[in-house]
């Protein structure tokens, strides 16, 4: 069925309202987006990572979340969701469970990309059937934007400050989604926020309905930590996919697809200028950062599309 | 009825996890507790039990996994020993303070620095503020005993508290000692079914776990673990009691051997008491009164039962196999003291800190420690109350 922005909207919340996230944070949006793609009869186990997200969304007494739900602790939210399968597994076996779940992991790109990592290769591994979503919002926001190893070049972060002799972070982003590629696992996709979440939506629904482990990358912009206006949500991420900045695709069976291609490809610093993360990239003198954020972005999107052709 | 056989004591563990049948295991090898995933591992291939044999990639992600699965509504153990449970520490407070009843073999190494793979008890010790209910065994027998006794312990409503049975690296864990063990139904009607009030997979409710516990909140979710330690003493000496009525061995607390009447006597925890208890019994021929009390419940600390239990000594050594750095003495000594410090009589104590990574406690060792603990009845008074045995030099 052909996909239905105003009915998927229309579809009882599974995230709901007066969690604490910061007006215009992604997170919110990437949770929200990957339930909607669970089919409503279905119930799920959500396991979350220490994070901005667990900590606006699960302050005792209150719950934002309406299907089951557990935190463990910053490192270990794969490994976690790989018990409550594991359980499930053989309760159902045992006659004790007859409910089909689903379940879902959800982790900023602290506990992704860096420290959660070993958990997550491990569980990507030994196959459970579950989905693993990073919300990267390239730093460690909720203890107050550090640096983490998806922290672009040149990014402004508070333990990679801009300085007299520092132009922001060192190194390039970790790709991480080609990481989990290497893993062999069923299904692997790249996505954000595009128009009517068309993309997310159908990424979320082949990730949970795939059998085996699946693990979907969303970049969800963070209004404080990237430093734009938090009503540009949209178009923050627009550019970062119309730069190719973060292409959108997906690998199936280890098959890359391309989801979308932009018409004509934006320079990068269309997607860096309206970011505070990035101004000391355009002060004079700054065109060499421009220039090899450029270079680094070109040469992914070849890659990329060499292996989706 | 019940069988005699000959086995290690991993490999009595692994058979009582067998008899068990749990839902989920979470596996990973570090010597010297290898040997219980492993057992288990044929177990599993064998068509022996039911459990999801989910071998991770370290420590730390078995620990995650076990409260993933109790958490879920699954009975959830797991095994192992030294940096392997201090890779999970962060993670014994989160399935302490969920109350989450997982069950933990731990087999007794030394911590690293340097590298040593045999026996004391500074990883279990440095565990022992994590929340985690603990029992030492001394022998084969008792780590098998005390592994059928932790899920109705931990699982009890009232209790609802992870516990780790404890048993010595390689004296026990790899040493082949005569045991008796339970028939299969009979341990299956004793430990019964895991019924969690709440679980992640309950049909009727959803259940969110492990929530940001603000300061309105955080201390009364400490002291409901606090009071549930409380209880976990009643609940200990009724499993105990039952299991004596099935088996014939009857566990409380501690054992006293030769203490009722005892001027002298030493405090200790493990396999060493097989050691005390023959020099107990090699003094004894000699016409001295001399006693033991061997801990078996560590978490929750027997306070008053340990006070009574020793008060009318005139001397006591407090046995340490573990090194706190305190540069006062030992966790078993401070506790032990400060259970005594209420007794308006009291013996003059001495902790001493012994056998650290192996080193060899034997019956000439502890008949020194008697000799040491005379002289402090003869001179009225304790000397260095803070000493070590076995070292070189």
């Amino acid at each position: 069925m052909a996909y239905n922005l105003k009915k998927e909207m229309s579809k009882p919340e599974r995230f709901v309202g007066g969690h604490r996230l910061c007006a215009g944070c992604g997170a919110g949006v990437t949770v929200r987006a990957v339930l909607r793609a669970l089919d409503p009869e279905d119930k799920a186990v959500v396991t979350n990572a220490t994070g901005c997200l667990e900590v606006s969304s699960f302050l005792y007494p209150y719950t934002a979340w309406t299907d089951s739900y557990i935190h463990n602790a910053f490192e270990n939210a794969a490994a976690t969701c790989g018990g409550v399968e594991a359980a499930y597994n053989v309760l159902k076996r045992r006659g004790k469970v007859q409910d089909n779940f689903k379940f879902i992991t959800f982790g900023g790109d602290g506990g992704t990309y860096d420290i959660g990592f070993q958990s997550l290769s491990g569980a990507m591994e030994r196959g459970h059937d579950m989905v693993y979503v990073c919300y990267d919002n390239e730093a460690y926001m909720n203890t107050g934007i550090q640096r983490s190893g998806a922290t672009p070049r040149f990014a402004d972060a508070t333990t990679t400050p801009v300085g007299r002799v520092s132009n922001g972070k060192k190194q390039n982003k970790k790709d991480l989604t080609e990481i989990m590629v290497a893993h062999g696992i069923p299904y692997v996709a790249q996505s954000t926020f595009l128009t009517s979440m068309k993309d997310l939506h159908e990424k979320a629904h082949k990730a949970i309905y795939t059998p085996g482990p699946a693990f979907l990358n969303v970049l969800s912009p963070c209004p404080r930590g990237w430093r734009y206006a938090t009503e540009d949500l949209a178009e923050i991420t627009r550019l970062a996919v119309e730069s190719c900045a973060w292409p959108l695709f997906e690998v199936i069976d280890g098959e890359y697809r391309l989801t979308y291609e932009p018409k004509k490809k934006l320079p990068v610093a269309d997607f860096m200028r309206p970011q505070g993360r990035f101004r000391h990239c355009f002060a004079p003198g700054g065109e060499w950062m421009i220039e090899e954020a450029q270079q680094w972005v070109d040469q992914k999107w070849e890659k990329l599309l060499a292996k989706c052709r | 009825m019940a069988k005699r056989d000959r086995l290690s004591g991993n490999e009595a563990v692994a058979y009582a996890m067998r008899q068990i049948d749990p839902d989920v295991m979470g596996a990973f090898p570090i010597t010297p507790s290898t040997e219980i995933p492993q057992y288990f591992a044929q177990y599993v291939a064998d068509g022996l039990v039911h459990t999801e044999f989910v071998t991770v990639e370290s420590e730390h992600s078995s620990m995650s996994t076990c409260i993933g699965a109790e958490a879920a509504g699954a009975r959830a153990i797991t095994a192992t020993s030294s940096c392997g449970l201090a890779l999970m520490w962060e993670l014994l407070y989160v399935a302490a303070s969920y109350r989450l009843p997982v069950t933990l073999a731990c087999v007794n190494r030394a911590l690293t620095g340097p590298i040593n793979i045999n026996n004391d008890h500074s990883d279990s010790m440095g565990a022992r503020d994590t929340g985690w209910i603990q029992i030492y065994a001394e022998n084969n027998q008792e780590a098998y005993d005390n592994y059928l006794q932790a899920m109705p312990i931990g699982e009890n409503p009232a209790v609802r508290l992870p516990v780790m049975v404890c048993q010595d690296g390689f004296i026990t864990s790899h040493a082949v000692e005569n045991i008796e063990l339970c028939d299969d139904a009979d341990v299956k009607s004793f430990v019964g079914e895991y019924q969690p009030e709440h679980f992640l997979l309950k049909h009727e409710n959803p259940l969110a776990v492990g929530p940001y516990g603000i300061s309105p909140y955080y201390m009364e979710a400490k002291m409901g673990q606090a009071a549930a330690m409380q209880e976990a003493k009643r609940v200990i000496l009724e499993v105990g009691r039952r299991f004596g009525e099935m088996t014939g061995r009857t566990y409380g607390f501690f054992e006293s051997y030769q203490l009722e009447d005892a001027e002298t006597a030493v405090v200790l925890i493990g396999s060493s008491a097989g050691t005390a208890r023959a020099c107990v019994d090699e003094l004894r021929a000699q016409g001295k009164k001399a006693g033991m009390l061997k801990l078996r419940v560590f978490r929750p600390f027997p306070f008053d039962e340990i006070a009574a239990a020793l008060s009318h000594c005139k001397a006591i050594a407090i046995m340490d196999k573990c090194e706190s750095f305190s540069a006062a003495g030992g966790p078993l000594g401070a506790e032990v003291r400060a259970a005594l410090y209420g007794c308006k009589e009291r013996p003059v104590a001495v902790n001493y800190v012994y056998g650290l990574g192996g080193r060899d406690f034997r019956v000439d060792d502890c008949a020194e420690i008697f000799r040491a603990l005379d002289e402090c009845v003869a001179a009225g008074e304790t000397g260095a109350p803070y000493r070590h045995i076995g070292q070189r030099g």
